[in-house]
């Protein structure tokens, strides 16, 4: 039994890697073929004819370039929501932790009834909201929802209290620092970790919104790379117009960033998992 | 907690003699006392118009209906009190999609919670190789958009693109259906199950990493083996973080719909009250029934809130929380 244990766990581990990866490898097997390849060489077969480039020449200009129009939206709606929030975050959970002042429980009650709340319950409402706004299929009705994460304030409030020592902040105030400077020019920069991994958990969960911008535009040239693929994938292929190798090569170029930033930034969000885990 | 009061009081107008190089002016009191307002006011403005006033609405649209004056006539809001309610709590669309909600539940957090303990237990007992590797595949999922997973996953189960099929049929079987009837929830369900498990691993990985090494210590000085560590010393202190990422998991599967949504071309199995949430936007958009889809989704929200609020305190009883 002990004999044989290892190499059993050995090969479990293995084959539940190779099907982690498995559509990973099958999009980017597919993202080569072209659209008749793509229905005679099934699954990880290669088609007869490597196509990735001429695939990516027509992704960027079939519609007039709606796909890279698709990715900078995304870019930019995650961008700055992801900035905002981790400001707003920052500043709330800091001072949460670092202040007394009327409210604050209630405050901190609301927020943690916040993380258990689901942004998709929230999406129909806000729509209503956005309409009366007149915010309805405007970038803005994705942007500033976004930029509240209840989770966020609660990561930085931990923090806060663990990493920023009020004999800092005493000492700042004797030099006659005052307290906005030294949220900004002190504290921000000892809470820097944190802030990288909320700014990151926000703008993975921007990125991969589908229900809020769903909702929010019909305009096709505002939506988001999400809401832009299951468009393309979702004209018939009756329509005699069959684009399904520009939906796998988008699906390949659209990960392509969040899987760089993933693996680059490991540290981050290993940190940050494990801060949400550790205290919650 | 390491709180300090506001206002500071070594800040205070006679707080000690101004240093000389500093170039403060005069402090203002109220200034200072201001502070901790100040700062929370952004989130709390974001929070309350993005947050609280669409709970707001949607209690306010539920309790209303739409009636039109004739066929042509301009839609008027109506008060129907708990009308909508009532309707709801009786629809047998309503009930149908919950249903399937509770089965997709069954389906995948058993598996999912049983997998990444797994494998955060053996990655985290150091005995197999590969183990930066093995965690990074495992956790890659997480980093693909639901949409865009699903739509991958959706060329393996047509039967036009499917690996599967493919394989199934060389070796002489039939080509399975995986988008029609009861299959089509199994293959939502591991949809969920290869994007969430690695995300669960890593956290009860980093909940491994946070126990002190002197408990494993004491446990091999005791003669405890590799895999009765991992089973009687670690996986009880596993217990707090699965109880929260089950939580979290029934919330993210109440408000199942980017699946089922992104599949439904590629199925006519799913149906417009598929899931709630589902329901909910379908009615809002095209049905125009704005008022029933707010009380669907005050509904599921109570429901969700409920559930979680019951596992909570049942793991608060047990002391595991």
């Amino acid at each position: 039994m002990k004999r044989l244990g290892l190499p059993l766990t050995q090969l479990v581990l293995l084959l539940s890697t190779v099907y982690f990866l498995l559509p990973l490898a099958w999009v980017l097997v597919n993202a080569t073929k072209g659209s008749d390849d793509l229905f005679s060489a099934i699954g990880f077969a290669f088609g007869e004819r490597f196509a990735l480039f001429d695939n990516l020449a027509e992704l960027g200009t079939y519609q007039h370039g709606l796909f890279w129009r698709w990715m900078l939206n995304t870019v930019f709606y995650a961008g700055a929501g992801a900035t905002v929030a981790t400001l707003l975050a920052a500043l709330a959970g800091y001072t949460m932790a670092k202040y007394r002042f009327r409210g604050s429980g209630t405050l901190s009650v609301l927020i943690l009834g916040a993380v258990l709340v689901p942004t998709t319950a929230l999406a129909l409402p806000l729509y209503f909201l956005m309409v009366d706004l007149g915010l309805d299929n405007n970038p803005l009705a994705v942007i500033l929802p976004s930029c509240v994460s209840p989770i966020g304030v609660y990561l930085a409030r931990i923090y806060a209290g663990s990493s920023v020592p009020n004999e800092v902040m005493d000492a700042a105030r004797v030099d006659g620092v005052g307290e906005y400077s030294i949220f900004f020019s002190i504290s921000a920069r000892l809470m820097a970790p944190a802030l990288v991994t909320i700014f990151l958990f926000q703008f993975v969960a921007i990125w991969n919104n589908f229900f809020l911008p769903l909702v929010m535009l019909n305009e096709r040239a505002l939506y988001p790379i999400t809401l832009g693929l299951v468009d393309w994938n979702s004209t018939p292929p009756s329509s005699g117009n069959v684009i399904y190798h520009l939906v796998v090569t988008g699906a390949l170029v659209s990960v392509i960033p969040l899987v760089a930033a993933f693996l680059l930034l490991q540290r981050h969000w290993r940190s940050g998992l494990a801060a949400g885990s550790i205290t919650a | 907690m390491s709180q300090v009061a506001a206002p500071p009081r070594r800040t205070g107008p006679d707080g000690g003699t101004p240093r000389p190089a500093s170039r403060r002016r005069a402090p203002r009191r109220i200034g200072v006392r201001a502070v901790p307002y100040v700062m929370v006011a952004p989130f709390t403005a974001f929070f309350a118009l993005f947050f609280l006033v669409p709970i707001g609405i949607a209690v306010y649209q539920s309790l209303h209906g739409t009636e039109r004056a004739g066929l042509l006539g301009k839609p008027k809001d109506v008060f129907v009190g708990l009308g909508n309610y009532a309707e709801v709590l009786t629809d047998p669309g309503f009930h149908s999609g919950l249903l399937r909600v509770l089965g997709y539940v069954l389906l995948t957090i058993p598996v999912m919670l049983v997998l990444s303990a797994g494998f955060a237990l053996i990655l985290d007992s150091g005995i197999v190789r590969l183990r930066r590797l093995h965690r990074l595949a495992i956790f890659l999922p997480y980093a693909i958009p639901v949409v865009v997973a699903t739509l991958v996953w959706g060329f393996f189960y047509q039967p036009e693109f499917s690996p599967i099929a493919g394989a199934l049929r060389s070796l002489g079987f039939g080509t399975p259906e995986l988008l029609e009837g009861g299959a089509l929830l199994g293959s939502i369900a591991n949809v969920a199950v290869w994007q969430w498990t690695g995300y669960n691993m890593i956290i009860l990985i980093a909940a491994l990493q946070a126990v002190p090494v002197s408990v494993y210590e004491a446990a091999r000085l005791d003669g405890c083996g590799e895999l009765a560590l991992a089973l009687r010393v670690k996986l009880p202190m596993l217990v707090p973080a699965m109880l929260l990422a089950f939580i979290f998991s029934l919330i993210g599967a109440f408000q199942l719909f980017n699946e089922p949504a992104v599949l439904r071309p590629l199925s006519s199995s799913v149906t417009a009250d598929y899931t709630p949430n589902l329901y909910a936007y379908s009615k809002a958009f095209t049905d125009a029934q704005p008022g029933y889809a707010a009380a669907i989704a005050v509904v599921l929200a109570l429901a969700t809130f409920a559930f979680s609020f019951v596992f909570l305190r049942a793991g608060q009883r047990k002391g595991a929380l």
